[in-house]
């Protein structure tokens, strides 16, 4: 018995509306970083579904290189953070005010 | 599949970007002090031999590596755009660092980053090409933009862009995923032959038009996803804006219109419908804001937001009409874009007061009784954003409104050219100020243009680009033509 791929959409469609949300509504970038991964990873789900239903290999090898852009955007957004929290003392977006929003 | 080595030849620019940026990564701690120009060089001189390299490849369309990247006339416009805007980019910031004491050279490898990203942004013909692209090109400018580390506001300006481009890369690649789900290819022929013979019943095929649309906006700044342009604009460094407003957007430009015409051609009518509703929101929101800043960064900011507008009704057109004028006009738009838009960044960069930049409105006061010429110079990028003849931004936005009444929309080319009319007041306005004005402070911190030999072969390149395809545009709109010609 196999799972049907309309059902690996729906997942991703729920993982990825709970990244956008997150990324909307959270005030710590910290929190605001890990949402966007949800929003990533949810991507994989959808890649990964495909390329089992197509019988395709394409959509496994765009997982490997989304994987790795994900972990080199991490890299430079927590170096960003880490600047911002030296000069701010905070990371909450919302005392984020130099430039108005 | 197959790897053919003759193809690493045909990718030799990318290849030599990259490798001089890793040169440059490694060779800044060793340098030090003065020596550090080596770098400067050493980047202009990799970019005048990928000048040269492009401008031979300047032909048919060759797909190498299994049709991930192809090597054509479209993507030789772009990069000869490109090369132009990086190295007049690494110019404005060998005085602009020195002025803002950054004595980081890393910033040039960054640059150059930067630029091998949009250089396979405009020449990938896959969708996993074009994000790889769009993230090596991203991730490069979120540092390049907080590298002021000690000013607070070019740090908050980094966090801003970063959260937002993650999250927009985020929209594009889920759009990408279901678009590979509901055709069952990246590449982009592929995608185009799918949609031609499975038709467009496919949900999931609107729904990740519209994602890519949305995830491409963000990096268009397009009303409604325009809202971190202003912020990052105004807080990165100077250089680094007028980097991002013009390299940054003809990349997205470049790779979007690959995206749109090559692979999604099939749903024109479907994207030229919600292109026009941005478009519209663009124009209005874009030149409206732009009317109450003060700040001339951010005035600036919600121009290039405006000129992206520009730059849609040409989409929009193309999308309505046979043939490739549409298009044609997009590429001619940005290309002119180019010019003024820099050249006005360069003089706001080197515009300093006391020990910062003077980029407040007032700042400019009376400057033509202090510096004719650079006031001149502005009077001139500011009277050719604004589209007035005989300037490059007139003739930019004649051939966008010419192909939007060929598309039978005379009525949108009427409204852009109500919104010009509107937008003509702000760029005047700064004209007036400079010109009209008796200086105010005759202190030792008064604002003051610093001159230096490169930001004078800067400001003589964006200026005679400005005056020159303003009189004489031809070679540059046959360019465009014969560019775009081979995009479907």
């Amino acid at each position: 018995m196999t799972v049907p791929v309309s059902y690996y959409i729906i997942l991703s469609a729920i993982v990825f509306l709970t990244g956008v949300v997150g990324v909307l509504i959270r005030r710590n970038i910290i929190a605001i970083l890990l949402s966007v991964e949800l929003m990533l990873n949810a991507t994989n789900i959808n890649f990964v579904a495909f390329s089992d239903h197509l019988q395709d290999l394409g959509g496994q090898v765009f997982v490997f290189f989304a994987l790795t852009v994900a972990a080199a955007e991490v890299a430079v957004g927590l170096a960003i953070i880490i600047a911002l929290h030296r000069s701010r003392s905070t990371i909450n977006i919302e005392e984020f005010n130099l430039l108005k929003w | 599949m197959t790897f053919a080595v003759g193809d690493l030849f045909l990718i030799l620019p990318e290849l030599l970007v990259i490798t001089a940026a890793c040169v440059v990564l490694v060779l800044d701690p060793v340098l030090r002090g003065p020596r550090k120009d080596v770098l400067v060089w050493f980047s202009l001189g990799t970019l005048a031999i990928c000048m040269g390299v492009t401008a031979s490849q300047v032909s048919g369309p060759t797909a190498i590596f299994s049709g991930l990247v192809i090597i054509d006339a479209y993507g030789a416009f772009w990069k000869l755009l490109l090369y132009f805007v990086t190295g007049l980019t690494i110019l404005l910031s060998y005085s602009y660092l020195k002025e803002e004491r950054l004595y980081f050279g890393e910033y040039y490898g960054f640059v150059l980053l930067a630029l091998a990203g949009m250089m396979v942004m405009v020449s990938a013909d896959d969708l996993l090409t074009i994000y790889l692209g769009t993230e090596l090109m991203s991730l490069s400018l979120y540092v390049l933009a907080g590298l002021k580390r000690a000013e607070p506001r070019s740090l908050e300006a980094s966090a801003k862009y970063f959260v937002l481009g993650a999250f927009s890369s985020g929209i594009l690649l889920y759009g990408i995923s279901l678009l590979y789900g509901a055709t069952g290819s990246t590449r982009l022929p592929e995608i185009a032959t799918a949609i031609a013979s499975q038709g467009l019943s496919d949900p999931l095929l609107l729904l990740s038009t519209i994602l890519l649309a949305v995830g491409f906006g963000f990096k268009l700044a397009v009303v409604p996803f325009h809202m971190w342009t202003p912020d990052v604009y105004q807080g990165a460094p100077t250089s680094v804006t007028a980097f991002m407003a013009v390299a940054s957007k003809a990349a997205s430009f470049g790779a979007f219109l690959r995206v749109f015409i090559e692979g999604l051609g099939g749903l024109k009518a479907n994207w030229s419908a919600i292109f026009l509703l941005l478009c519209i929101a663009t124009l209005l929101i874009g030149n409206i804001v732009a009317l109450v800043q003060t700040n001339v960064k951010r005035m600036l900011a919600y121009s290039s937001i405006a000129h992206a507008g520009y730059a849609l009704i040409g989409v929009v057109a193309a999308g309505r009409m046979e043939g490739s004028s549409g298009i044609a006009s997009v590429l001619l738009y940005l290309a002119l874009y180019t010019f003024m838009t820099f050249g006005a960044f360069a003089i706001v960069a080197m515009l300093r007061k006391g020990d910062i930049e003077g980029e407040e409105i007032e700042d400019f006061t009376g400057l033509s009784k202090r510096h004719p010429l650079a006031a001149l110079l502005m009077l001139i990028f500011m009277v050719s954003l604004a589209g007035i003849p005989p300037t490059a931004g007139f003739v930019g936005k004649l051939y966008i409104f010419k192909s939007a009444v060929e598309a039978g929309m005379t009525w949108l080319a009427a409204l852009g050219l109500i919104f010009a009319a509107i937008s003509a007041y702000f760029y005047l306005r700064l004209v007036m100020v400079m010109y009209m004005r008796e200086p105010i402070d005759h202190s030792d911190t008064a604002p003051h243009l610093v001159m230096s030999p490169t930001l004078s072969i800067v400001l003589a390149c964006t200026v005679a680009g400005v005056v020159i395809f303003g009189v004489y545009p031809n070679p540059l709109v046959s360019f465009a033509m014969q560019a775009v010609l081979i995009l479907k």
